[in-house]
């Protein structure tokens, strides 16, 4: 450990310090932001991450079409009697499928910064609590119909007509972003919870699988047997799908779609504390 | 703040940044208690972990900014203050990079600037030079310089003799959570005793005779290192050594270098505690 003396040359150095004094003494400190104005900015944070890696969600915009494509011509002459009659029924489902696997990934994005320093950072920063939380998920939920453009391009090209116009379309997205938000808490839990944030992916899919297909996403409950049928009727995921449908084929009813905000009030009650909770005791 | 591994140097920045709290006992910063006040604690205080606490996956202006937007500023003052800092820091080159592609010297300047958007009052550095090259140690001391300069207090974590002694008007040794020593660092070299003079020949067959010259003019036993060409001898004070080397030269002796080393932590660990510096457990 020996002190080696550092020649620097002056006139390169003198520039450099003053730029530095001019910085630390910039003007006074600002008051902090509200708790929504700081969520904003960590919404904005997800959003940039997304633009810098762009591939990182690749799999959600290109899988839905697959399996639009895949179902519908392969299935759907067998299951709906033709293709474009199985398309009506089948988009709302992918377009709920595509949503529940992004919610996996706001955990998995938690998981990751949670191995980070710079979480150390945000929570020695005045601000609200569970700010970088509900910014993260609120990000993830308004990016959604973003992420679904390629889908419901597709569908259209294919031959989707929906019955309540494009406003219907909008509304049941909205519905749908809406449910994702509460959904999202359960998978930040995950994501608080197991170790790696690939066990967080294994974790989320393949709790949603089961729940994906023992729904009314790609088949109509009433072929199925009863008790499969009763598990269906009683699976949120059924709920938010016959109402994303209603909506955008005209007819939804009120208690539909109170059922599933009531559905995705309750995840959030239920999961959102606990994630902030997890989140404190980290450390 | 000066110890070894797992001395419980970074656990006890962690408790007084409020990100653990502590088991029992009570700390203060600035008169605020550290669990009943955090949130006015957060207010005072920057923080610079162990990890870099800068996002990866953001430029760095992004990440300036970011900070900036959670610190209270507005979105145009937010862009103005990050560019400022990061021309202060160097980094106005590479603003628009991607944190993961900075070199390590670039993420801890970043990491710094992001630290002082607002002046703290009191500035936390857990350890901010580990890892780097010699031209970035410099910058960063350079930094922390002009912080203290500016009012700032700065409390630092070092395992390195030499940066506490660049840097520090107090220093705390602390060994397995217990301050065992503390004082100017003039006091605590003082107590420690000499450092040491290291002398490399150009003939490794003088070596012997070297030794011979160092002893009578220094009153002192040389130890021979494993490089044949090189052997040092314990000294009091840089007149001492210089006196030393000359009578080398006067005895023909040619040097291919030599250097004053202060003790090193071990050997201060050695002075203050009768044992050596151990790895504790990780903190």
């Amino acid at each position: 450990m020996s002190t080696a003396p550092t020649t620097q040359p002056l006139d390169a150095e003198e520039p450099a310090e003053r730029a530095l004094q001019t910085a630390l003494s910039a003007a006074a400190r600002p008051p902090p932001p509200g708790p929504l104005s700081a969520a904003v900015t960590f919404g904005w944070r997800g959003m940039v991450k997304i633009k810098h890696v762009p591939e990182q969600l690749l799999d959600v915009t290109i899988t839905p079409v697959l399996f639009l494509l895949m179902f519908t011509y392969l299935f759907g002459g067998a299951v709906a009697g033709s293709t474009s009659e199985y398309l009506q029924y089948l988009l709302p489902g992918i377009l709920v499928q595509t949503v529940l696997f992004t919610c996996v990934y706001s955990g998995v994005g938690l998981n990751t910064d949670m191995t980070k320093g710079v979480v150390d950072r945000f929570r020695s920063l005045p601000i609200w609590r569970p700010a970088p939380l509900v910014g993260a998920v609120l990000g993830d939920s308004v990016a959604t119909p973003w992420r679904q453009r390629s889908s419901c391009c597709s569908a259209c090209v294919m031959g989707f007509r929906p019955g309540a116009g494009a406003l219907g379309v909008l509304a049941g997205m909205l519905l749908v972003v809406v449910f994702a938000f509460g959904l999202s808490w359960v998978f930040t839990t995950v994501g608080l919870l197991v170790r790696s944030p690939s066990a967080v992916m294994n974790t989320g899919f393949m709790a949603l699988f089961p729940l994906i297909f023992l729904s009314n996403i790609f088949v109509a409950p009433s072929t199925l047997p009863w008790a499969l049928e009763a598990f269906v009727g009683l699976n949120p995921i059924s709920h938010l799908v016959t109402a994303t449908r209603a909506l955008m084929q005209g007819g939804a009813s009120a208690s539909e779609l109170a059922l599933v905000l009531a559905e995705a009030a309750a995840l959030t009650a239920v999961f959102a504390p606990l994630t902030v909770r997890l989140y404190r005791g980290k450390g | 703040m000066l110890g070894p591994n797992g001395a419980g140097k970074t656990t006890t920045i962690r408790m007084l940044a409020t990100l653990l709290r502590p088991d029992a006992g009570i700390a203060r910063v600035l008169g605020r208690d550290v669990v009943d006040d955090a949130d006015e604690v957060r207010g005072l205080i920057g923080l610079t972990g162990q990890l870099a606490s800068v996002d990866d996956d953001l430029t760095g202006r992004e990440n300036v900014i970011l900070l900036a937007r959670l610190l209270g500023y507005r979105s145009k003052p937010a862009k103005a203050r990050a560019d400022e800092l990061l021309q202060a820091f160097g980094l106005d080159d590479a603003a628009d990079r991607l944190v993961k592609n900075y070199s390590g010297g670039m993420r801890r300047r970043l990491d710094v600037a992001a630290s002082i958007v607002v002046t703290p009052q009191i500035m936390f550095l857990d350890e901010p030079t580990t890892g780097l090259d010699p031209r970035s140690r410099n910058e960063v001391w350079d930094i922390v310089r002009a912080l203290v300069g500016r009012g700032t207090t700065v409390l630092l974590c070092t395992q390195y003799l030499d940066e506490a002694d660049q840097l520090a008007d107090r220093i705390a040794v602390i060994d397995r959570g217990t301050v065992i020593a503390e004082g100017t660092p003039a006091r605590l070299k003082a107590s420690v005793g000499q450092g040491a003079l290291h002398v490399r020949l150009l003939d490794p067959d003088q070596r012997a005779e070297a030794g011979r010259v160092l002893t009578r003019v220094l009153d002192a036993e040389t130890q021979l290192a494993a490089d044949p060409a090189a052997l040092s001898v314990p000294v009091q004070g840089a007149e001492r050594a210089s006196e030393a080397v000359a009578e080398l030269s006067q005895a023909g002796l040619e040097l291919a270098s030599f250097s004053l080393a202060q003790p090193s932590l071990d050997e201060v660990f050695l002075a203050l505690t009768g044992h050596p510096a151990e790895e504790g457990e990780q903190a």
